[in-house]
């Protein structure tokens, strides 16, 4: 065969991504070994503050406090991101499993419907939740038109809003990857399952769910990586009051000018992902079924 | 999903002698209500904020009747207008760059064959798809002042460039996949230089993925907030990071109208561009030029 150097097409585009995201995600890493300057921006002697910062307090004479408050403000973060995660997954799996058993016409629109949130602005579809969730929201002033309430209930504003809004805007990377392997799975080796006497949970746990594993892994690390570093849903739903890292990331490069340690935050945030990437991988190795 | 299966086993075991029904694993009682009410989840907030975006009252979320004077008051605001201006000008420019960018990269990835570090090319380039959103708006913003350019417009077009590419390429490497590179060998076979089979077959067989991706590529740029919010500065603001400030200052009809009109432009642009990148479609397109493949060949 002729050779075709095709490939070479490639080029532009991974020179682009890796001059303009991968190059500066080290200058960021790099950036949170230095110090901080005052009026933002960094000054060159190396430091370990921004790790420090962590977990430690300066006091006004220069020793050292343990302050659990950042650690506390990342456990919520991880916490909140592995129970939007799980959400999603335990919403999301029987979603893509229906839709997999619909006529080829109905999974297209059932697909189409699902995805197209996708595609409207995060912010807006936040700013929904703001509409029915407030004290004059729809919720509120239904149940206050009832008589069930005279009081409006706090809704808005707490982590429950904030976990409404994350399965919310991410479900659909949820159901797609398990779609797309729930498709390839062979209907066969199901009906040869049942064949053999196995019941509905036998059969779910040892031919469906190892064969959607790669999947669901990766419905996992789409939701989770985007939901552990999410913004405008803690900001608009939690109202400021329930700080989380990509908030607090922000704040260091708008209101603290503090860029050290916010790129000491997104370095972390990048260590979480790459992790849960590993995991990905490993998981979507093609399993054979145990049947 | 658990317990379903538990009752399901549950009914069958308690009545043995019972005729057994004909299995289908497609037969799952439940899923049905349950998508049902996904979809109610996923679409009601939406349609709660189109319904009172043409509230007539001044308070949000009480009715007073159908109105369409908030619109008219985004239409008359010059700094939604200029914000919306320099929405269009950085998506139309960055969907140019990253469509064209992504042509070259779904054509290397769909018919360049294996080569070494293919997959690590998979990974750059799907990258921007991964990586949390403030994870790339902050190094976007570190790595504009560590190299000192800060030239609002243009900083944004390179940040929406760089996360527009996936999002081009996905529907354009999906139709070069789905459409095969048969014609492409046959051209070949009836020795058409590589340059005249990819403009007078390659390229027309891409237009519809192109198109998608273009699309996708436009409604990304246009949605994208978190990565302007941080790059964009006081005289380049799009119209997110600009309905962003006015969501703060509070829930206002102008604030609903404006999001409404936000939310139907991205959602009827993607649906264009689904319809255009439907395998059935896609195949129907293709079964169309065949016969032009043949004559021009």
């Amino acid at each position: 065969m002729k050779f075709r150097p095709v490939f070479w097409l490639l080029l532009p585009a991974v020179a682009v991504i890796f001059v303009f995201m991968a190059i500066p995600m080290l200058i960021s890493l790099a950036y949170s070994f230095l110090t901080a300057d005052t009026y933002g921006g960094v000054t060159s002697p190396p430091s370990v503050a921004a790790y420090v910062q962590l977990l430690f307090d300066q006091d006004f004479d220069g020793s050292l406090i343990f302050m659990p408050d950042y650690i506390w403000i990342i456990v919520r973060s991880v916490y909140l991101a592995v129970f939007t995660t799980v959400l999603s997954l335990a919403v999301g799996f029987p979603v893509a499993w229906y839709i997999v058993c619909q006529s080829p016409n109905r999974r297209k629109v059932l697909l189409t419907l699902v995805t197209l949130p996708f595609w409207i602005n995060t912010l807006i579809r936040t700013y929904c939740w703001i509409l029915i969730l407030r004290d004059e929201g729809l919720i509120n002033n239904f149940l206050k038109w009832t008589g069930i309430i005279h009081h409006p209930l706090p809704l808005l504003y707490n982590q429950g809003a904030i976990l409404l809004g994350l399965v919310y805007t991410f479900l659909p990377f949820m159901v797609l990857p398990i779609y797309a392997t729930l498709e390839r799975l062979d209907p066969r080796l199901i009906e040869a399952a049942y064949d053999l006497y196995a019941t509905r949970v036998q059969l779910f746990r040892r031919v469906v769910w190892p064969l959607t594993r790669p999947g669901v892994a990766a419905g996992v690390v789409l939701v989770f990586a985007p939901a552990l570093g999410a913004f405008l849903q803690p900001d608009l739903l939690g109202g400021g009051k329930q700080l989380l890292i990509g908030s607090l990331i922000e704040m260091q490069f708008t209101s603290s000018r503090n860029w050290p340690f916010g790129a000491a935050l997104a370095t972390l945030v990048t260590l979480a992902v790459v992790v849960a990437l590993a995991w990905q991988s490993r998981r979507s190795k093609p399993v054979e079924a145990r049947v | 999903m658990s317990a379903e299966i538990d009752a399901a086993t549950g009914t069958r075991s308690t009545r043995p002698t019972a005729k057994r029904r004909p299995f289908d694993w497609r037969h799952n009682p439940g899923f049905g209500p349950f998508t049902l009410l996904v979809m109610l989840f996923l679409y009601t907030p939406l349609a709660v904020l189109v319904i009172y975006a043409f509230n007539a009252n001044r308070m949000v979320t009480i009715w007073g009747g159908f109105s369409v004077k908030w619109f008219g008051a985004v239409a008359n605001n010059g700094d939604i207008r200029h914000a919306a201006y320099i929405s269009l000008l950085v998506g139309v420019l960055a969907t140019i760059c990253s469509t064209v960018i992504a042509i070259a990269a779904a054509l290397g990835f769909e018919r360049g064959g294996w080569f070494n570090g293919r997959s690590t090319a998979v990974g750059l380039v799907t990258m921007p798809l991964v990586v949390p959103e403030i994870v790339t708006a902050i190094t976007t913003l570190i790595f504009f002042s560590a190299i000192g350019f800060h030239d609002g417009v243009l900083n944004l077009v390179i940040a929406h460039t760089v996360f527009c590419i996936p999002f081009a390429m996905l529907p354009i490497q999906a139709r070069l996949s789905a459409v095969g590179n048969s014609y492409e060998e046959a051209a070949r076979d009836l020795y058409g230089g590589e340059w005249r089979i990819f403009l007078r077959i390659t390229l027309p067989l891409m237009v519809p993925g192109i198109m998608a991706g273009a699309i996708l590529a436009f409604v990304t740029s246009l949605d994208d907030f978190l990565i302007s919010f941080m790059v964009s500065s006081a005289g380049t603001t799009t119209l997110p990071v600009y309905v962003y400030g006015m969501m703060r200052l509070g829930v206002t009809p102008e604030v609903n109208a404006i999001s409404a009109i936000l939310l139907v432009v991205s959602a009827a642009l993607a649906l264009v561009a689904f319809v255009i990148s439907r395998p059935r479609e896609a195949a129907k397109a293709v079964a169309a030029d065949t016969p032009q493949i043949a004559a021009t060949s």
